[in-house]
């Protein structure tokens, strides 16, 4: 009995820490390069958008994610546009993106589903199905643990798989590969960037384009693997949550990865937790729970465990010296 | 790449936000076309719903009451340095306030005395929950921006929990609080304008709309006739060297946001004391972020603010009444609008400088060699 609660537990977080995991995916990617992305929600919001209608006219999945992903790296490109060619304010530009997404996908939704905004639900051909269940089936067999992880982490879909991948390799792109260390840089001391004679823009632009990549997976999955559809803002403060997690995770792929899943676990327990007495504590409101990851972070922002510190150069636009 | 560029003062403070603007505007127009409606109709029926009629009228001035509210709040952190984007939980904890004030006190105070407190609750309360990110960007360096953006959720997420618990209706299943006593209600503008013998219609419009009209004035007096408001925008201009002449800028920065606060959270008191008469979620439903939108088409200038405010009430109201008359229309159309309000004027708005700038010279140059000669050659 106990084995199935812990292991569904265990399921639940990590399929609702995928979004959060591949958004904090894309703040990290641009942030160290000095760009704000204030925009992760709104972005992640209109490329769920975006998958849900192509998937439903086409039944294609690979044309709903390539579509997340055209819609994505545009708006990124809009960022990039707006703050890293003519020195906007990023945080406004984030806002900016955001705000609009929540009308127009729902405006969009109206003219071409009718159903009041939301998507019709999507057809199996877009969904995504559970990967490793004969081998989920095998590890259930062994005795004690053999449930519970079955359970936790077999059976899950291509993405759930894919965005632990992500991790490792936005680790190894930025840690271990020269591009890495200069889009590091373009965020920290960007002049010297300039000096060495690397483009600070054209790295900027190349680390808001894979951003707009991993926000459309993540807005993807939404549709795809969370939802039968789309519904007018479903992201429901995901990015927000996951600009949260990349600051707890200290800008840091693999923090980030921890925080998101700690903030996915809050968010599959606050669930279960509804109605339940503690021996001790008593109920524990949701609210409280929900409310956590935030608290977390401004305490944490505010140094008073650990210390979080941003790139040096995040939110100012470089100017080329002459 | 981007120089700063000069402009005469009257193409910046009047030109550059209306070419910011129509450019939104414009975006809107052909996604009104995309979805299959008529930009023109749209307009027409638009400005009909929002000022067509004395009801239409008043919800406009209804919704711009609270974009006062907000987009002064943006407007007074913004001089100060800081950028606010907490509007929504600065309101929400000020319709906690408010309605704190009212379940508490309703009963045993008269209206003279109850208003008033509630709209101190109000701006307490919005005040606290602004000055609190203010204060841990100036003593413990976490940026406000998102200290802010996490404040809206605890802000909500406090609300919610208050109303499904200590604070919900016995018997009633929607999560709200009861119905506030008579003295607790801010009176509707149909009422005031009823003890003059003047017949108005019941709209939401209360006597709030003074207030915002209070809060301009004092927030212009406040920046730009005090030492306060001096050293407030000294420090927003030049934290180094405000400080180097005398200045705290870090107590300034958390005065600004505290008085940002203050003023987000008077929109509890349009909403709360003058239109629901009862504490509930979701009030503000995005005042906080319009704000931000204000803000930059007012150029943070509370009379510029004033007018974005009724902009943006009028397309509130009209989006209603759009949605009313025209089957498929939806008032999303005038989030969306907001947003793009947000690109253009805020964003984007130094993308269209350089080319004002660039006909400003081929103008003023044609003229000066008209008026001057050819002796330039």
């Amino acid at each position: 009995m106990d084995e199935v609660l812990i292991g569904s537990v265990l399921a639940s977080t990590l399929r609702v820490s995928v979004p959060l995991i591949l958004c904090a995916l894309a703040g990290v990617l641009c942030e160290r390069a000095g760009v704000i992305d204030l925009g992760l929600e709104g972005k992640m919001l209109m490329t769920a958008f975006a998958a849900a209608s192509v998937g439903t006219w086409t039944g294609s999945l690979a044309l709903a994610l390539a579509a997340a992903v055209v819609v994505g790296v545009m708006l990124s490109m809009l960022h990039g546009y707006a703050c890293v060619s003519h020195g906007g304010d990023q945080v406004v530009l984030g806002m900016a993106i955001t705000m609009t997404a929540a009308g127009l996908t729902v405006v969009l939704g109206i003219a071409w589903f009718a159903q009041g905004g939301q998507t019709p639900a999507l057809p199996d051909s877009v969904r995504l199905s559970g990967w490793f269940e004969g081998a989920g089936a095998l590890v259930a067999q062994v005795p004690w643990v053999g449930q519970a992880l079955a359970l936790a982490f077999f059976g899950h879909n291509l993405m759930v798989y894919g965005s632990l991948l992500a991790v490792v390799g936005v680790w190894w792109l930025l840690y271990r590969t020269r591009f890495g260390l200069r889009l590091r840089a373009a965020g920290e001391n960007p002049a010297m960037v300039d000096a060495a004679g690397v483009s600070v823009k054209l790295l900027r632009y190349q680390a808001l384009a894979l951003n707009g990549v991993m926000c459309s997976m993540a807005g993807a999955y939404l549709v795809v693997a969370q939802n039968p559809s789309f519904i007018p803002n479903m992201t429901a403060g995901r990015g927000y949550m996951a600009l949260a997690a990349l600051i707890f995770g200290k800008w840091h792929p693999v923090g980030a990865l921890w925080a998101c899943l700690l903030f996915g676990f809050m968010d599959a327990v606050s669930i279960r937790l509804q109605g339940v007495e503690l021996p001790g504590i008593g109920e524990v409101p949701v609210q409280f729970i929900q409310a956590l990851p935030y608290v977390m972070t401004v305490v944490l922002l505010a140094g008073f465990i650990g210390r979080a510190v941003a790139p040096k150069a995040l939110g100012r636009p470089y100017v080329k010296e002459r | 790449m981007t120089q700063p560029v000069e402009l005469p003062r009257w193409i910046d403070v009047a030109v550059l936000p209306a070419v910011n603007l129509a450019m939104a505007l414009l975006v809107a127009g052909l996604v009104v076309l995309l979805v299959g409606f008529e930009p023109g109709q749209v307009i027409a029926l638009l400005i009909k719903g929002a000022f067509g009629s004395q009801a239409g009228l008043s919800y406009t001035l209804y919704y711009a009451t609270t974009f006062v509210f907000t987009g002064l709040a943006v407007a007074v952190a913004f001089h100060g340095g800081v950028f606010n984007i907490g509007g929504e939980g600065q309101a929400i904890m000020g319709g906690l306030g408010a309605g704190l004030a009212a379940l508490a006190l309703g009963a045993v105070l008269p209206a003279a005395l109850m208003l008033p407190l509630m709209v101190l609750a109000a701006a307490l309360f919005g005040m606290v929950w602004g000055a609190v990110p203010g204060a841990l960007q100036a003593w413990r360096g976490s940026h406000t921006v998102i200290t802010t953006i996490m404040f809206n959720f605890i802000a909500a997420a406090l609300l919610s929990y208050l109303l499904v618990g200590a604070l919900k209706e016995p018997g009633n299943m929607t999560p709200e609080s009861r119905a506030f006593a008579d003295s607790a209600r801010m009176p509707g503008i149909h009422e005031a304008l009823g003890w003059l013998g003047v017949t108005w219609p019941r709209t939401p419009l209360n006597l709030s709309v003074l207030l915002a009209v209070a809060a301009a004035v004092l927030v212009y007096l406040g920046l730009w006739k005090t030492r306060a408001g001096y050293a407030l925008r000294a420090v927003g201009f030049a934290p180094d060297a405000a400080l180097y002449a005398g200045m705290s800028p870090k107590w300034l920065v958390t005065g600004a946001m505290a008085a940002s606060g203050a003023l987000a959270g008077l929109v509890g008191v349009n909403e709360i004391a003058g239109v629901h008469g009862r504490l509930l979620p979701d009030f503000v439903a995005g005042a906080g972020f319009a704000g931000i939108a204000v803000c930059l088409i007012g150029r943070s200038h509370p009379v510029g603010i004033v007018l974005a405010s009724l902009l943006f009430g009028a397309l509130y109201q009209g989006g209603a009444e759009l949605a009313f008359e025209i089957n498929g229309f939806s008032r999303d159309m005038v989030f969306m609008l907001q947003g793009l309000v947000v690109l253009f004027a805020g964003a984007m708005a130094r993308v269209a400088a350089p080319t004002l700038a660039r006909l400003w010279r081929a103008v003023s140059t044609r003229r000066t060699v008209a008026v001057g000669g050819a002796g330039h050659g």
